[in-house]
């Protein structure tokens, strides 16, 4: 699921970049060879400047260190420019050539594309749905179909590590999702390195497997999503859309009833639908912490059909009224967000078993 | 005959500057509105002087420069074995000089609307500098450019106070059309003096009506 395995390849970065008296970009990292890793943080923390960097639109400082594979991009002698370092790039504002027509677009990155290697235009097209966008001009297309092509041409110069910085802020929901659809296509038919800047927790929830917390230009964590997704000390878990990301197989389908029964950690989890899949392929989920609630015997009445048997794994310290837990289910983790009142009266502590009422999950693949 | 001759002496003089202020204005634009440095002011205020500055003033100072007897003036005849004051070149010099802003200020304003983000966005696709600038900057900025050179040509066919100054009045070699134009003024041939007039007025007016027209068109296209 991570590309934690070879670590020695790869994209590694030091950098080293004052941009003014308050903010301060000092970083260093070595990012997964595969799949998709997001870089999460508050506005202006400095992912999107990070993303400058690597792509060589910035130059870090002095001390700055990039390296891409067997290449050098900047250390003290080198600085390679942008146009050489083989990267495909969507910027948050698309940046659609405005005298070039959609198909234009899209031929500039075949032209330019240092390899043959990369995917063809009808592939891309195929993937994003560009097939009946070809002969519009970039003012002719909404924001989520130009950001669509934008991804498409960055896609197209075959690029060896491709940056999206928050392709969809800016976006209306109905275009969120679908081109978070196309995303996950794209994630299954290329093994293109992708780095996704977003601040947008759902969305990195569905796209990435290894996750990169930053914080007032410096790293505050990093690691397999699923790890950090239930570290309560983060600034993910602190959000009011926390949720725990887990996985789970396929068990079996209930289709009297429309729904899938999966297997987490050996308790059985229904999720609405029917969808068949392999018993092998682990499906990740998501339970947001507000939607789960705790009680210290297994309701035998309750109309909440997912309840599981956990163990408290650690209790958010603090006064505040609301408190968030962890708790442990086998290998893996739920969060739960409980009044203080409430962890008060049932006198949880960590070692505590208890169950977990779960009112939604989402099946994120 | 006259009029004839100074007509094609006019439009020889207009193509040259205007080809001459093209080569010379791009890069000194682009740097005017993306480079930058402590010099930049001063530079611009130099490139806009013709703007304000009364012609005969430049005139005569380049008339100063021209004269044999000068730094420039002697090493022009040196090289070239001609005298470069009442000369052909001179008026080339002149005008390139007075009708510079109205080559670099369209053009310079084009470049600096020009998003930074193309050019990045460019970048990373894979194009270099040179490349980025044929396959970006000048199709974005082509009207610009049409108007720039059209400014330049048409304000150079309307000098008058410089060619006066520097060029004096020899027919086929500097006598362009304004000074055809005061010549037969002088000489109450205000028949001849009309045609040169309305000829020069209509010529200005289709000039600026299809560069205004253009420049409506483009703006809805890009701003929508």
């Amino acid at each position: 699921m991570t590309a934690s395995a070879d670590t020695n390849a790869g994209l590694f970065s030091r950098i080293k970049l004052r941009r003014s008296a308050e903010f301060r970009l000092d970083i260093q990292c070595r990012f997964p060879q595969r799949g998709t890793t997001a870089i999460h943080g508050p506005s202006g923390c400095g992912k999107t400047t990070l993303l400058y960097c690597l792509a060589g639109l910035l130059a870090g400082d002095g001390d700055t260190c990039i390296r891409f594979g067997g290449q050098t991009w900047q250390d003290r002698r080198v600085f390679v420019a942008p146009h050489q370092r083989n990267i495909g790039f969507a910027f948050q504002d698309a940046r659609l050539f405005p005298h070039l027509s959609v198909a234009g677009n899209l031929a500039y990155a075949r032209r330019r594309a240092r390899n043959s290697s990369g995917p063809s235009q009808g592939q891309v097209g195929d993937w994003l749905q560009l097939q009946d966008l070809l002969t519009r001009y970039p003012h002719q297309l909404s924001r989520g179909q130009q950001q669509r092509v934008a991804i498409g041409r960055a896609l197209l110069s075959s690029p060896d590590i491709l940056f999206l910085d928050e392709p969809l802020a800016n976006l209306d929901l109905s275009s969120r999702r679908e081109i978070m659809t196309h995303l996950q296509r794209l994630q299954g038919e290329t093994d293109i390195p992708i780095l996704y800047v977003s601040h947008n927790l759902e969305e990195v929830a569905k796209l990435a497997d290894w996750l990169l917390v930053m914080e007032d230009g410096s790293i505050l964590a990093e690691g397999p999503l699923q790890q950090l997704s239930a570290e309560l000390s983060l600034a993910v878990a602190q959000e009011e859309q926390a949720a725990a990301i887990l996985s789970a197989e396929f068990d079996a389908l209930e289709p009297e009833y429309g729904l899938t029964r999966l297997s987490l950690e050996g308790q059985p989890l229904y999720i609405p639908g029917l969808k068949a899949s392999a018993a092998s392929v682990a499906l990740r989920l998501r339970i947001p912490a507000r939607d789960v609630s705790l009680c210290l015997s297994a309701p035998q009445d309750s109309s909440i059909l997912n309840i599981l048997a956990v163990t408290v794994e650690e209790i958010e310290a603090g006064g505040a009224s609301r408190l968030l837990l962890k708790l442990r289910l086998g290998e893996q983790f739920l969060l739960a967000r409980l009044t203080r009142k409430s962890v008060v009266k049932l006198g949880l502590q960590v070692g505590s078993r208890a169950y977990a009422q779960i009112k939604s999950v989402a099946l994120l693949e | 005959m006259n009029s004839v001759a100074a007509i094609w002496l006019t439009i020889e003089l207009a193509s040259i500057t205007t080809l001459i202020l093209l080569l010379a204005g791009t890069p000194l634009a682009w740097w005017l509105a993306r480079g930058g440095g402590a010099l930049r002011s001063s530079i611009e205020a130099l490139v806009a002087m013709p703007l304000i500055l009364p012609p005969s003033v430049l005139g005569f100072y380049l008339l100063l420069a021209f004269a044999p007897q000068s730094a420039l003036g002697s090493l022009w005849q040196h090289v070239t074995g001609t005298r470069l004051a009442f000369s052909f070149s001179a008026l080339v010099i002149g005008s390139v000089i007075y009708s510079l802003p109205f080559v670099v200020q369209p053009l310079q304003a084009a470049f600096r609307q020009l998003p930074e983000g193309l050019l990045e966005a460019a970048a990373t696709l894979g194009a270099g500098p040179t490349d980025r600038w044929l396959s970006v900057v000048l199709p974005c900025c082509g009207h610009s450019f049409l108007a720039a050179a059209s400014l330049g040509f048409a304000h150079t066919v309307g000098e008058f106070g410089v060619v006066l100054m520097i060029g004096g009045n020899i027919p086929g070699e500097t006598q362009v059309l304004s000074i055809a134009l005061y010549d037969h003024v002088e000489a109450l041939e205000y028949g001849l003096a009309h045609r040169l007039a309305a000829g020069l007025m209509a010529f200005s007016f289709v000039t600026l009506l299809l560069l205004y027209r253009r420049g409506n068109r483009g703006l809805g296209r890009l701003s929508a």
